[in-house]
């Protein structure tokens, strides 16, 4: 057994994964060096040339990573922060996406954009947001999001090994916060699988990255009081694993959605749609959605940031609610 | 004053100059023919309504051609933009194929009816798939330079696109990337005087795009881009040192639209018809026509046989691609994401 935080087990993943398959490699800004969060560090030693510093040009480091995997490589590509993804926005969108679609299934694309995201790190307007809206809109793309050590070595290792182009999501404020014991190898799994990591019967929170620990943590509190939640985490936020969100919604028949992005147009919206539209005659209560509010994410001075952000007493208290409906 | 030179080939040279067989030659004239006279045939198809649209590459045949004629065949990988019919044809593509793509059939190599004509690629034919977006191509080019770097493998990738898409930030990303890597990448710029509307003036202050590769440490030529023989003598050193190691280089080619930019468009509107008639004695099918009869390389018969040959290619595709099937309407649905194998 040994204890991992996120950080290490997205590099101890990528470690084994570049060891087991040498068509991987990395390209990203300051990789080299082992990178702004250090979640390549060693690796550069390791393995050479297979480790690669770009220029300081994201446009570049997606668009050469599709001419890569197109030649039959595995590039993982870092975005150094994930608020810095947009000017690549086009060869993920254009390109990318609709590599597959566009040839009929001649040419795809096996590539990974790991990025850290979200906020609650005093990185203010550009070192704070969370993307995944605007990606997990893009069929032909995947996009995933763990809470735990152990998901991010499994997702991490599946997300390589997809045939297609996934977004991976690492939420930097848990990089180093959460722990988890864990032994050998990855476990196998695949992508757009959610998982009910709490049971519960009276109400159902969906939530992904940070916000599902805050979500298990209110969840714990409201234990306390007498009310059972599930928690269940999305993991893959495209493709979703609608299967699960409905029988989680059916089971509880209230449904709290949980998420840092914004409101407006976040995956709250997608989500209550699904359950509205095929669960319908199973709810009890209205759908909640608990999001950050519609302002240019993200307030740097932590008495705005606190404000901005949905956490653990926010997320208790919409809960609270929802039961007592 | 900067790296950049013209070349231009002498009017009188022998066979041995061009470095060109006989066979060769004969199959410059075929491609860029079969070329010009495929895209008259679309033309036509589109001003008949069974063609929805229609971009051309009259008047840049001969940078095409002889571009692609540099490359090895099967080998060398092609990022192509959407005037590149010639880059097509010498890699393989036949006129029922381009036939094919023009009416988006099921059977369009290059994409099966999902995308709109002349977005080329083909996996066997080591040409990469493109959309609609200009310059995007440059950046895959150079991550397959990159790793084909990697592994080592003896390759070249060629990539191209217009004057226009220069300016464009992906171009500037890729000669970057390019240059510091030293990667196998030739980026060929067909420059045919305008963007749509917008004559070079407009998009660059500089007066070639030869002369942008200079602040990247690329070496660059410019090469008169009617004249295909120039142009092959000019990309083929240029791939050779990229497969020995030498790194990037960009070629410019100075040709001419010689038609609308698109079906859609009405070039009346900005281009003086004087300047048209000037370019329309540079036709590069003229030019080469009578230069090697001229030189007599060929009698006018073997042409002409040539003409008759592609005339008669070119009515048979569109006669045949015409009656091929339609994608069914839930096509639209396949595809999205490769399965796990
Ligand atoms: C990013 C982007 N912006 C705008 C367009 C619309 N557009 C298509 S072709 C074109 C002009 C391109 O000019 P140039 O690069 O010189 O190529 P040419 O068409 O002359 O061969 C424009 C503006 C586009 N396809 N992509
Ligand atoms: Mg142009």
């Amino acid at each position: 057994m040994t204890t991992m935080t996120v950080i290490e087990a997205v590099r101890s993943t990528l470690d084994e994964e570049m060891a087991r398959d040498d068509r991987i490699f990395i390209i990203g800004e300051d990789v080299e060096a082992g990178g702004v969060f250090r979640a390549t560090d060693g690796l550069h030693a390791k393995y050479n040339d297979r480790v690669i510093d770009s220029p300081l040009a994201e446009s570049s480091i997606i668009g050469i990573s599709i001419g890569a995997a197109h030649y039959g490589l595995r590039p993982v590509a870092e975005i150094q922060f994930a608020d810095f993804i947009h000017s690549g926005f086009d060869q993920l969108c254009s390109e990318a996406s609709r590599w597959c679609y566009r040839t009929n299934g001649d040419a795809y694309l096996p590539m990974v954009v790991r990025t850290p995201w979200g906020g609650g790190v005093h990185g203010g307007q550009h070192h704070s947001q969370s993307i995944e809206a605007y990606y997990a809109h893009m069929p032909g793309i995947k996009v995933v999001a763990p809470a735990f050590p152990a998901d991010f070595r499994s997702l991490l290792k599946a997300s390589i090994a997809d045939p297609n182009p996934v977004l991976f999501l690492e939420h930097k404020r848990i990089y180093r916060l959460i722990k988890q014991e864990m032994e050998g190898a990855p476990a196998e799994t695949q992508l757009s699988r959610a998982r009910v990591t709490r049971k519960g019967t009276d109400l159902t929170i969906f939530a992904y990255g940070f916000m599902l620990h805050e979500s298990l943590n209110a969840a714990e509190t409201l234990s306390g009081e007498g009310v059972d939640c599930m928690v269940v985490d999305l993991l893959t936020l495209n493709p979703l694993d609608k299967e699960t969100v409905l029988e989680s919604a059916k089971a509880t028949g209230k449904v709290l959605i949980v998420h840092e992005d914004t409101l407006t147009g976040g995956l709250g919206g997608e989500i209550s749609a699904i359950i509205a539209e095929e669960a319908f005659e199973y709810l009890d209560a209205p759908i909640k959605r608990l999001a950050a509010p519609d302002v240019p994410p993200m307030p740097y001075h932590h008495a705005m940031e606190d404000f901005f952000m949905p956490n653990r007493e926010k997320i208790a208290a919409a809960a609270r609610a929802l039961a007592a409906y | 004053m900067t790296a950049t030179r013209t070349r231009r080939t002498r009017s009188r040279e022998t066979i041995e100059d061009y470095l060109l067989s006989e066979q060769q030659l004969e199959d410059m004239y075929y491609h860029m023919l079969l070329a010009r006279r495929l895209n008259e045939r679309m033309l036509a198809l589109n001003r008949q309504g069974r063609a929805p649209f229609v971009i051309a590459g009259a008047g840049q045949e001969a940078a095409q051609v002889g571009a692609a004629m540099a490359l090895k065949k099967g080998e060398d990988y092609v990022a192509p933009y959407y005037r590149d019919l010639g880059v097509n044809l010498v890699l393989g593509m036949t006129a029922r194929e381009a036939m094919l793509n023009l009416l988006g059939k099921r059977d369009d190599p290059n994409s099966h009816g999902k995308q709109m004509p002349s977005h080329w690629g083909n996996v066997s034919r080591r040409i990469v798939t493109q959309s609609s977006v200009v310059t995007t191509q440059f950046l895959h080019a150079t991550g397959i330079g990159l790793a084909a770097k990697l592994r080592k493998d003896p390759i070249v990738v060629l990539t191209s696109c217009g004057e226009g898409s220069t300016s464009k930030g992906d171009f500037h990303e890729a000669l970057n990337f390019s240059a510091i890597h030293k990667l196998p990448v030739i980026f060929f710029v067909e420059n045919n005087g305008y963007a749509i509307t917008e004559s070079n003036e407009k998009e660059m202050p500089v007066p070639n795009v030869a002369d942008r590769a200079r602040g990247y440490g690329i070496q660059s030529a410019m090469v008169d881009g009617m004249d295909c023989i120039a142009v092959y003598q000019t990309v083929r050193p240029a791939v050779d040192q990229a497969r020995r190691g030498g790194g990037p280089f960009l070629i410019e080619a100075k040709c001419y639209r010689l038609w609308p930019h698109s079906s859609d468009d009405d070039d009346s509107r900005y281009r003086p018809k004087k300047e048209l008639e000037e370019w329309i004695k540079k036709d590069p099918l003229t030019l080469f026509r009578s230069r090697v009869e001229d030189d007599g390389i060929f009698p006018r018969e073997d042409l002409d046989e040539i003409e008759k040959r592609v005339e008669e290619e070119v009515r048979d595709a569109a006669q045949w691609a015409m009656m091929q099937p339609d994608p069914l309407p839930e096509d639209a649905l396949t595809y999205v994401y490769r399965e796990l194998s």
